[in-house]
């Protein structure tokens, strides 16, 4: 199995309670959860089951209310607000059912968003040349070559998720958190953008984990971990070993 | 790098928002023309005041006034030393002014000033006020020759509007005396007539003598026969002084019995405000009710106690106007001995005069009050009063600082109207934007960031209002005379009359701190009401706001 690859996300005993008045919600019971480096992971599980809410935890988007997570061996939870503003810039790459892209910039700005982010005024002065050329790149790559001007409401479902992939993959994140990607899109433009993931993957060594309650989309994954109850379900009720074995293959030739 | 981009796209696709830069740009506007004007209207009433009154006033309690001013002047320079640049003794009483016109008597309660002609304008901006070129160089209560103006001399303006006075001084008072005696034998030649033909009917014939005596009233005829008071008064005429009336010095003075010539002699002189003596119609044009001259009579109180009213006849030699209402239908100026003569202020045995004040002058930049706590220290203050111009004015200074600071805390409201217009519209695109915002949080983007953002967008706005607004204020403040002009043209009404301010022009001052100020307040409430709404985005959860639709 993957024991032996290096855990690039380790998540122990994470539990996350939504409170409102009297009532105390536990979506997340404990959750155990390892990713490994290069690694292509699915999460599936009801609607409500708690994928979301464990990918924003993992994204640095929440804070549980116990247990651990660790990025490359450091634990990235109770951070400060500002390391994880930082983490959250540099580390990870978000990806979202409904695109999230911002509507007054172009899809070339929206790729160099968090690079903006990331600098101020006078640096993003000096490096805004090749950020521009690194975004481009990317936009080419997924075809999208001949749309840097257009505006997001200018672009179809498909090719608005491929500009918020490029947008999540312009800062080099070490993981990329992808909560169903495909949700929004028809089957065969899904495909695409599942292509592009498992590509990402296999090139990039990217390690992606990848939410969705199709078990079909999750079967492109090298694994498949059930949310049920607030806990991961041990027991792989549809393990794709085929899947596990191109990964442990391409670690031991890797 | 981010909140730039996002600041400039926000604001080329929210034109509301340039909404409230509007309201920014028309409250600091208004309020760099308003304080202006108030500013110019302040500026000009104080050195009005100060003209008119001297740096410092020293003065007795008693309408009797004290004796011997020199010996007073002298401790008063002992005193104060240096700073003291000029003296001038004063005597001032309430008193009633009384002229005909056309043949009905009119009466005004003034202040009688008795003023040193020769020291008087050098402690104050006296003479700057007067009516007559010469006598803006040296005061002389001796009537001129002509040569008044017809021009307002404190404006800037070169249009006649007191074409009365072009005749004034001699030229009018001989025309005057010619017709009157001329009319006197016409009524007289009417009653022997009138006597003749019914002298049963008593009626008619009160009714003329009546008219005559009007007539009569006010003029030298009236002087044939003075009264005894009036007699004691008028001194002696000096012959002299019909063949030369223009020496202010010698003064026609007719002697016991004599009958005076009024052709050729004047009474003793008198500068009346111009407010007592003339009106200004509605063309913009003064009239008057009496010129320089005209023969007057003043009643005021004796020296004595207790007081009695005394009687007496003058000649208007010229106007003095302050363009302040409030002394220019108030005052009248009469020689300071004259008036010491007739109220009795004369010591017979000692020959001392009395007064009632001694106006001082300081050197420029010299503490007002310090010199006046000085003086106060060496004369007992249940004697004498010693008030700056300042302390005599006190409350109607106070009232227009007042003013001013009242009218703007309102305009200041109108910019924070524009301030809590910036807060809805700032909250509307904070609601709006939930969303982005999230996905700029999920970028990476920290809520000190998020927050600038609209921060930043105030600032933006009170800038560019406030910077608009303070082109259009001082182009305002700077034009506003011809703005007032064109605006009258345009509706033919006139928006500012000079009637009731007496200045020709709309006075505006820009003090740069005034601006400054208002500047930064605008700024300032700008980018206030961002706060809350900036606030509010940083705050935003993420996770909450990715899920905002
Ligand atoms: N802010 C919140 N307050 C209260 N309950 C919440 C909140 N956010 C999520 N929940 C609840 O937590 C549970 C898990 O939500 P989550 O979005 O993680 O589910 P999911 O597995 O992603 O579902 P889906 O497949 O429909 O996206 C749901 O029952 C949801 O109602
Ligand atoms: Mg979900």
């Amino acid at each position: 199995m993957t024991e032996t690859a290096p855990a690039i996300l380790r998540v122990r005993d994470l539990r996350k309670n939504y409170r409102s008045g009297e009532t105390t919600l536990e979506v997340l019971r404990g959750v155990d959860f390892d990713l490994a480096t290069g690694e292509f992971v699915s999460i599936v599980g009801q609607s409500g089951s708690g994928k979301s809410t464990l990918l924003h935890l993992m994204g640095l988007l929440d804070a549980a209310d116990a247990g651990s997570i660790e990025l490359d061996g450091t634990r990235i939870d109770g951070l400060s607000s500002s390391r994880r503003d930082r983490l959250r810039n540099t580390a990870v790459g978000m990806v979202f059912q409904s695109y999230h892209l911002l509507p007054e910039l172009d899809a070339l700005e929206n790729v160099l968003a968090p690079l903006m982010v990331r600098h101020g005024v006078i640096e993003w002065l000096r490096v805004r040349h090749q950020a521009r050329d690194t975004a481009r790149a990317l936009l080419d790559r997924f075809g999208l070559g001949g749309r840097l001007r257009h505006k997001p409401r200018q672009l179809s479902g498909g090719e608005m998720q491929r500009v918020a992939i490029a947008r999540a993959l312009v800062t080099r994140p070490r993981v990329l958190l992808a909560d169903e990607p495909t949700g929004n899109l028809d089957e065969a433009t899904g495909a695409g953008i599942l292509d592009t993931l498992c590509e990402l993957n296999r090139a990039d060594g990217l390690s992606i984990v990848l939410v969705t309650h199709d078990a079909a989309v999750a079967r492109r994954a090298d694994r498949i971990v059930r949310l049920a109850a607030g806990r991961v379900d041990d027991a792989p009720l549809s393990s794709d070993e085929a899947g596990q074995a191109r990964h442990a293959a391409r670690r031991k030739a890797g | 790098m981010y909140k730039l981009l996002l600041c400039w796209r926000y604001l080329r696709t929210r034109w509301i928002a340039l909404a409230s830069i509007v309201s920014v740009t028309l409250g600091v506007a208004t309020m760099i023309v308003v304080n202006a004007v108030m500013a110019g209207f302040s500026h000009e009433m104080q050195t009005r005041i100060h003209g008119i009154l001297s740096d410092l006033v020293f003065e007795s309690h008693s309408l009797s006034g004290f004796q011997d001013p020199q010996w007073h002047m002298d401790e008063i320079k002992r005193a104060a030393g240096d700073d003291i640049v000029g003296m001038t003794p004063t005597v001032a009483v309430p008193a009633m002014l009384n002229f005909q016109v056309r043949g009905q008597w009119i009466t005004r309660q003034i202040m009688l000033i008795g003023i040193d002609e020769a020291t008087h304008a050098q402690v104050s901006d006296f003479g700057r006020y007067l009516q007559h070129p010469a006598n803006r160089g040296q005061l002389s209560f001796g009537l001129r020759d002509g040569g008044y103006d017809t021009i307002d001399s404190q404006s800037d303006t070169k249009a006649v509007t007191r074409p009365a006075l072009e005749g004034a001084g001699w030229p009018h008072r001989r025309m005057r005396v010619e017709r009157e005696r001329v009319w006197r034998e016409k009524l007289e030649a009417d009653r022997r007539a009138g006597v003749d033909a019914g002298a049963a009917e008593s009626g008619p014939a009160r009714s003329v003598d009546q008219q005559v005596n009007a007539v009569l009233a006010a003029t030298a005829a009236d002087a044939a026969a003075p009264s005894a008071d009036q007699a004691a008064d008028q001194a002696a005429a000096d012959p002299a002084a019909a063949g030369k009336p223009a020496d202010p010095f010698r003064q026609a003075r007719p002697e016991e019995g004599t009958k005076m010539d009024p052709a050729r002699e004047q009474f003793t002189g008198i500068v009346p405000g111009i407010g007592l003596a003339s009106f200004r119609d509605n063309a913009g044009t003064d009239r008057f009710l009496v010129l320089p001259g005209d023969d007057v009579k003043i009643t005021f109180p004796t020296a004595g106690t207790p007081p009695k009213a005394v009687s007496d006849t003058f000649t208007v030699v010229d106007f003095y106007e302050s363009k302040m209402s409030e002394y220019d239908s108030n005052f009248v100026f009469v020689p300071i001995a004259s008036l010491q003569r007739m109220r009795g202020m004369i010591d017979p045995q000692s020959g001392l005069a009395s007064v009632n004040s001694i106006q001082i002058k300081l050197r420029e930049g010299a503490d007002l009050d310090r010199v006046r706590d000085t003086l106060r220290k060496v004369f007992p203050a249940d004697l004498y009063a010693v008030s700056t111009w300042r302390d005599k004015q006190g409350p109607l200074l106070a009232a227009v600082d007042m003013e001013m600071s009242v009218l703007n805390i309102l305009l200041f409201l109108i910019i924070a109207v524009a301030g809590f217009g910036i807060l809805a519209i700032f909250f509307m695109i904070v609601v709006e934007k939930t969303r982005d915002i999230g996905i700029l949080k999920s970028l990476g983007a920290s809520a000190g960031g998020i927050g600038g953002i609209f921060l930043g967008y105030g600032l933006f706005l009170g800038i560019v209002g406030a910077g608009a607004g303070l082109a259009l204020g001082l182009s305002i403040a700077w034009n506003i005379n011809s703005i007032r002009a064109g605006v009258e043209w345009c509706t033919g009404e006139r928006v500012f009359d000079p009637s009731i301010y007496y200045f020709y022009r709309i006075p505006s001052i820009v003090h740069p701190f005034t601006v400054l100020w208002i500047i930064v307040g605008a700024v300032g409430i700008a980018v206030g009401s961002s706060v809350l709404p900036a606030l509010r985005a940083a705050r935003l959860h993420p996770v909450e706001a990715l899920r905002h639709d």
